[in-house]
């Protein structure tokens, strides 16, 4: 199996994650889904060559993926796995915006630059935060949250079901690929014609599956409408949780904690 | 109690692309039965346990479940009925977890949410895995998978119970649990199989299928000593009326001969 295949799969990992039993595992989905949108409004809404105001934001995913024991090494290998897309949109900035914006003594960083690394901080914050709450809260309880939050049904059943098929699918392709690479001996490459043929293969068989599971769905009285029997309840815990973290966030937000606490310093030094 | 009794009358189904999939079939299965549905493959079995709970419809011909004709109409009311197991559980199990997935049957039957957590929790406990209820089924293992898919039509509380290939992809003792507990079950039993050694535990009546048509019906034990027909219809003698190949005088094997 390549690499990029085993990565893939190991999204199931994350579903492994949300099933701990730590404080903020507990806590109901809809709370942590608040507090991340929130985070990652506000992380998004800051201006395009901020840097500095962006960091103390790191604060919300590592307190999350330490009171939650979560593994950090694995959640920022997935980061690193996707930060290709965020790197190809800024990209292009250092290149069109050439106006000096920093000095230090002779070292010039143009405005470009200064955007870029605001672009690639913004992408690790967010892309993080999501992850994180995926792992503390389980993919399928986002979704559910989602639901409650009167995000429409058939958006929530195509998710869930996306989720449930993603990995009967990759296995499927996997063996598919599995069976062409045992029988094409020295031709590594794969030609068009059977990239073409086993790509058909697996729409054809997904259609069949699809029909199948719509033939389960109809022998147990599928009308039409999903129904999920889950529990939820917004207490306490889940106020203060989404309280505190949407305050700090605005403090964070409005009040440049390093440029303060870095007059703060130099104030006490001289 | 006439609603457990599956009747089918010149029973014809034709696919799209014309290939001939029943040609005529007629039977009755009454009240408490237990049934094997046998035959090679392509003969019909799975086109005929698809006309039972109204997914395929006839060509020509009538199905009948209990007190019903299969209609549009009664579709609803025989698909309560006959409770479908699949081949394949990964089909059955579309949910995201084991709960959810037996709750799906009857909160679309309308019941109340206590009373699906107390039935969810009943048919889990009756087929061993009501510790698997939180887990998301793409974890289970094939013999898990097959118990869950089989809690989920029992959660419906189904009068028959549809199975096709139970004991396909099952390791020796997760098959052999499989027949222990269906062994348990009172329900009008059809199963589709090629596993003779599990119809002559679970079935004392074996309909044999070959290319679209019925072609012995009657008592398990009796059909798979006819050799004649077994092989006319692909299949072989339960091993365990095989002679054994260690303790018996030396014969050649039936099939071959």
């Amino acid at each position: 199996m390549n690499k990029l295949s085993a990565q893939f799969l190991d999204i199931g990992y994350s579903d492994t994650l949300a099933g701990g039993n730590s404080f903020l595992h507990r806590l109901d989905p809809r709370a942590k889904l608040i507090a991340t949108l929130a985070f990652i409004v506000t992380v998004v809404s800051f201006d395009k060559y901020a840097v500095s105001g962006l960091i103390p934001f790191c604060v919300f995913p590592i307190t999350l993926i330490a009171l939650g024991g979560l593994p950090a090494g694995y959640l920022l290998k997935k980061v690193l796995l996707v930060s290709p897309f965020a790197i190809l949109v800024a990209v292009f900035n250092p290149l069109i915006d050439r106006q000096v914006l920093v000095r230090f003594g002779s070292l010039a960083i143009s405005g470009g630059w200064v955007s870029f690394i605001s672009i690639f901080l913004r992408f690790v914050l967010t892309v993080t935060a999501a992850l994180v709450l995926i792992a503390l809260t389980g993919f399928n309880q986002v979704c559910l949250a989602m639901a409650k939050f009167g995000m429409p049904r058939p958006f929530v059943v195509q998710l869930l079901f996306f989720f449930r098929y993603l990995f009967v699918l990759s296995e499927e392709a996997q063996r598919m690929l599995r069976a062409r690479q045992l029988r094409s001996f020295d031709r590594r490459a794969m030609q068009w014609g059977t990239f073409v043929s086993l790509a058909g293969h697996l729409l054809v068989r997904t259609l069949d599956r699809a029909e199948r599971i719509y033939l389960a769905m109809c022998s147990r009285g599928f009308d039409g409408r999903i129904r999920i029997l889950r529990r939820m309840k917004i207490g306490l815990p889940e106020t203060v949780f989404v309280l505190g973290w949407v305050l700090v966030f605005v403090f964070m937000r409005f009040y440049n904690v390093p440029s303060h606490l870095g007059a703060l310093i130099t104030g006490r030094l001289s | 109690m006439s609603h457990h009794i599956v009747e089918t009358a010149a029973l014809q189904y034709t696919y799209p692309d014309g290939t001939a999939g029943l040609k005529g079939v007629s039977l009755r299965i009454s009240h408490g039965e237990s049934v094997a549905l046998v035959g090679e493959n392509g003969a019909g079995k799975s086109t005929l346990l698809l006309h039972l709970n109204g997914y395929l419809t006839p060509t020509a011909g009538q199905v009948r479940i209990g007190d019903y004709a299969l209609t549009p109409d009664t579709l609803t009311a025989v698909r309560r009925s006959v409770g479908m197991v699949f081949q394949n559980p990964d089909d059955q199990l579309f949910m995201p977890t084991v709960f959810d997935d037996v709750a799906f049957g009857p909160l679309n039957l309308g019941l109340s949410g206590q009373e699906v957590e107390r039935r969810v929790a009943q048919v889990l406990e009756t087929v061993g895995a009501g510790h698997l209820s939180k887990r998301p089924p793409y974890k289970l293992s094939q013999g898990e998978k097959r118990s869950v898919a089989i809690a989920t039509v029992l959660a419906m509380s189904p009068d028959i119970l549809v199975m096709d290939e139970p004991t396909s992809n099952l390791d020796p003792l997760s098959r052999r649990r499989l027949i222990e507990l269906l062994k348990t079950f009172k329900h009008t039993k059809i199963i589709a199989t090629h596993d003779l050694d599990m119809a002559l535990d679970l079935c004392e009546r074996t309909i044999v299928l070959h290319q679209g048509r019925i072609t012995a019906d009657g008592l398990t034990e009796k059909l798979f000593q006819d050799e004649a027909l077994l092989r006319g219809s692909c299949l072989e003698k339960p091993l365990r009326m095989q002679q054994c190949p260690v303790c018996a005088p030396r014969k050649k094997h039936p099939v071959r001969e």
